[in-house]
């Protein structure tokens, strides 16, 4: 048992990181590695109850591809009317999500619209005109899921179109799959939420606190684990107090709610596993390898509305903030609504705003306008004003090396930087380039202001179209070879057929020669 | 609508480079200002006329390069520069060995490596340790205290005189260092006791900073109060400066056990010459100390232990400069060599085991 983690002195925070408390109970200090203090800016929305009022749009805008994996494959036609909670586009594939209709209404086009990309590039999306009626499909008599076989909550899941809800995307049922057949030991629900601005997981955990514990006790039964840990950082304290009092209530024990300490990344999968369990992920594996899955607080509350109602995913919450918005705060909007009805919902005025933001300022995407539709993964849209957004040119590096405190991955983002900027792109790959996670910590804090984080993402798509480059000349080298040894074959087995004839007579049919 | 780089964070920190810069000139600034209080208008000159050549080789350099002047001048790097070359020198030298060491350091140590970030030696020691090979006479002339308006102070024009015309009073003014004085006498065969006692040492004077030397090498007192405001501002941290100190600490303390009428305690170390100057401003510098923390504690002990050995064996009575530049020749080194750990992969960089059981 080591008093203090070793990593502390990496970090030179060994003071802050040593806890008298735990060194007299003889407790392994919890791993941290790395990260920032940015300015939280949650006050602005964290007070107000989510918006639950939201009209209904004029339109929704269902982009078929709004998960990880392949896209959805449309099974309705123009014109249609389909009712609320609808099926409308079956996943494809093993990694893939089917999408629902937010609404009743008619589909009024399936086309290429702008997608919510940094590129806006339009892609395959549904038009659905809403009714008004909000007519649901039939829905089950409620279900008790307990009642259920553990594999049927997965495929349940799945036919629910849930995806990853903190961000990611990825769709919740492949990961259940994956939990359940490697038998994980903990089920961790990471309530993180350490990106400013964002509060939608932390209002959700205030108001909807016994529907999380009781989703996060249907993905026990479904991956047969016994046991759940949710992790809240420690700047959400009614958060943390309402799940404790829901988890106290209703799990029995299985559920533990863990304060955790607010910085960011707190909210990365890994550091919240290595916070939570002491287990470190190996580099070339899965969370599962180390017996832990996780998933997002957000998406427990999806599983429960799944499962228990039948109700598939068809909106979620989102946080609206940022300077250039009037009345900042969180709403429960159906998917596919257009960002910019959300934020004129919430007053925010265009001429303020010099950045839209979709997701967090940390690792959000920048979009070019907000006429793009809300996808699930989305969890914050800003409007930055422009005492928010910095925008100052890059200096020097004077090497300080605040990246390589800050980075939570143990890198050496100003070393890296300096050979991807001399296109040294085999020697950045040699000091763990593809280890980043893109978190942004050492962009935040270099006091040049170079943009770090954008490079890494340069040089790992560069090196992806190199690999793929070469890849296509390997392949057409191999076709290539192939045929000149496939004529080269045809050549000497005319010969030996010419030889045979030779010898066993003197009249060559004219019909094999031709060949 | 902003056109520039649309890549995430969106979010900066505010700390800048010119905030960075400003912070360590400020550390430096209380015992900068006790050496021009003690040493008089000459070494407000000499000061000056340093800083300000800094400045100008520095815009020359920028215009040749054609880079941008004004912001680049304005991040403080070139005013911190010639501030710690400044401090280096001895306080009544002529105004050429000012702007010789500053274009030493700014032109040869600095520019012509690629400017701010580039440079592999501190560009201040370069300046120093040139300076005082090439100029022994002028880099040696210490004076004794003559505090400013006292009565054994030379008057502003017998300083300017001093600064600009390189007239030395004749009235013996000078003297040695204390860390010279030892030396010498050593070398005569007397012991450390009298050495001291005849050179009117004193643990205090030499603490606070009353004694003879370059500007940074008085107060050992003040600059270790800027070093620790600069820890408390977390513009440096505790490992080089501690590791620094600690070694020379350390081979003080064993061997002035082994014999104390030869080799001088840790008290005498610590509070001589510049090495609270060095430890907290010089060695710390970003640029041409190693990356990551380990190789940061590497990099102190290095240069505490090559202070200590030049100090005692060598045969300059101060090593700081050598032993900064020494170990700035071993940076890149140590930065090859010690890295930080890649989650989930060992310290080689080769992933992790997986667990046992698992696929």
């Amino acid at each position: 048992m080591a008093f203090f983690d070793i990593h502390a002195l990496w970090t030179g925070n060994l003071v802050d990181k040593l806890d008298i408390q735990s060194l007299l109970n003889g407790n392994r200090q919890p791993k941290i590695r790395g990260g920032v203090h940015p300015e939280q800016r949650k006050e602005a929305t964290a007070d107000h109850p989510i918006d639950t009022g939201f009209p209904l749009p004029s339109m929704l805008y269902l982009a078929l591809q709004q998960h990880v994996g392949k896209p959805a494959e449309p099974i309705v036609n123009v014109g249609d009317r389909v009712l609320k909670g609808q099926l409308l586009a079956v996943s494809q594939g093993m990694v893939s999500a089917p999408i629902h209709a937010p609404t009743s209404g008619i589909v009024a086009d399936i086309m290429d619209y702008p997608s919510a990309h940094p590129s806006a590039l339009p892609t395959p999306t549904l038009l659905l005109e809403p009714d008004g009626e909000e007519r649901w499909i039939a829905l089950p008599e409620k279900i008790d899921p307990f009642s259920l076989a553990p594999e049927e909550i997965s495929i349940r899941v799945g036919a629910a179109g849930i995806v990853g809800l903190g961000g990611a995307a990825f769709p919740s049922a492949v990961k259940l799959n994956l939990g359940r057949r490697t038998k994980i030991q903990t089920l961790l629900i990471n309530g993180g939420e350490c990106e400013p601005y964002l509060t939608c997981d932390d209002r959700l955990m205030r108001e909807r606190a016994r529907v999380i514990v009781d989703g996060i006790l249907i993905m026990l039964h479904g991956l047969e684990c016994r046991r759940a840990m949710v992790g809240i950082e420690d700047n959400k304290p009614e958060a943390y107090s309402a799940m404790s009092a829901a988890a106290a209530e209703l799990s029995d024990g299985k559920v533990e709610v863990v304060a955790v300490p607010s910085f960011y990344p707190m909210g990365w999968d890994k550091q919240l596993i290595g916070y939570l369990t002491d287990k470190e992920v190996p580099a070339d594996g899965r969370a599962t390898d180390v017996g832990v899955l996780m998933h997002n607080v957000g998406t427990a509350y999806a599983v429960q509305q799944a499962i228990r109602h039948g109700k598939p995913l068809i909106s979620r919450i989102v946080t609206v903030s940022g300077g250039a918005v009037g009345t900042p705060r969180n709403i429960e909007a159906p998917i596919g609504t257009s960002l910019a009805d959300l934020l004129a919902h919430c007053d925010y005025r265009p001429e303020d705003t010099v950045r839209y933001v979709m997701g967090g300022p940390m690792m959000g995407d920048a979009l070019p306008h907000p006429n793009v539709p809300l996808v699930k993964g989305a969890c914050g849209i800003l409007a930055l004003s422009q005492e928010e957004v910095s925008a100052t040119d890059a200096k020097s590096c004077i090497r300080c090396s605040r990246c390589v405190t800050v980075c939570p991955v143990g890198l050496l983002p100003l070393e890296m930087m300096a050979r991807i900027r001399a296109g040294q792109l085999e020697s950045a790959l040699k000091f763990g380039l593809k280890d980043c996670i893109s978190c942004g910590s050492c962009s935040y804090v270099c006091p040049s202001e170079i943009p770090l984080v954008h490079y890494f993402k340069y040089a790992n798509g560069e090196l992806l179209t190199r690999d793929q480059a070469n890849h296509k000349a390997e392949q057409t080298k191999r076709l290539a070879e192939e045929k000149l040894a496939r004529i080269a074959k045809q050549k000497q087995e005319a010969a030996a057929a010419a030889a045979q004839r030779k010898a066993a007579g003197k009249k060559p049919k004219i019909t094999e020669q031709a060949a | 609508m902003n056109t520039r780089l649309l890549s995430a964070p969106f979010a900066r920190s505010e700390i800048q480079i010119q905030s960075i810069m400003l912070t360590v000139v400020l550390g430096l600034a209380p015992g900068t200002a006790w050496g021009i209080l003690i040493f008089g208008w000459s070494a407000l000159f000499i000061f000056l006329v340093t800083v300000l050549s800094a400045l100008a080789f520095e815009a020359g350099c920028l215009i040749l390069a054609e880079k941008r002047v004004l912001a680049t001048l304005t991040d403080g790097s070139a005013l911190l520069t010639g501030w710690l070359i400044a401090l280096t020198l001895p306080p009544w030298a002529p105004w050429w060995i000012g702007v010789l060491g500053s274009f030493l350091g700014i032109v040869v140590g600095k520019q012509v490596f690629g400017g701010l970030g580039q440079n592999l030696f501190n560009p201040a020691m370069l300046a120093r340790v040139a300076l005082l090979v090439s100029f022994p006479l002028e880099m040696t002339a210490w004076v004794n205290p003559t505090p400013l308006f006292s009565s054994s102070a030379p008057g502003f024009l017998d300083a300017w005189a001093i600064t600009f015309s390189g007239q030395l009073p004749a009235d013996g003014a000078t003297g040695a260092t204390m860390l010279g004085w030892v030396k010498t006498e050593f070398s005569q065969g007397r012991l450390l006791g009298e050495s001291l006692a005849s050179g009117d040492y004193g643990f205090i004077k030499s603490f606070l900073g009353w004694t003879g030397g370059s500007l940074g090498e008085t107060s050992a007192l003040l600059f270790a109060l800027g070093g620790g405001w600069l820890l408390k501002k977390q513009i440096i941290t505790w490992h080089i400066p501690l590791a620094m100190l600690g070694t020379v600490a350390l081979l003080a303390s064993v061997l002035s056990l082994i014999d104390g009428e030869r080799y001088p305690g840790p008290l005498f170390h610590l509070t001589s010459g510049a090495l609270m100057l060095g430890a907290f401003f010089i060695a710390t510098d970003y640029v041409t100390s190693p990356n990551s923390k380990p190789g940061q504690l590497i990099f102190g002990a290095g240069c505490g232990l090559i202070v200590y050995v030049i100090r005692t064996w060598g045969s300059y009575p101060e090593g700081v400069a050598f032993a900064v530049l020494l170990m700035n020749s071993l940076t890149p080194v140590i930065d090859h060599y010690v890295r930080p750990r890649i989650y989930g992969r060992d310290s080689k960089g080769r992933p992790l085991e997986l667990p046992e059981g698992r696929e």
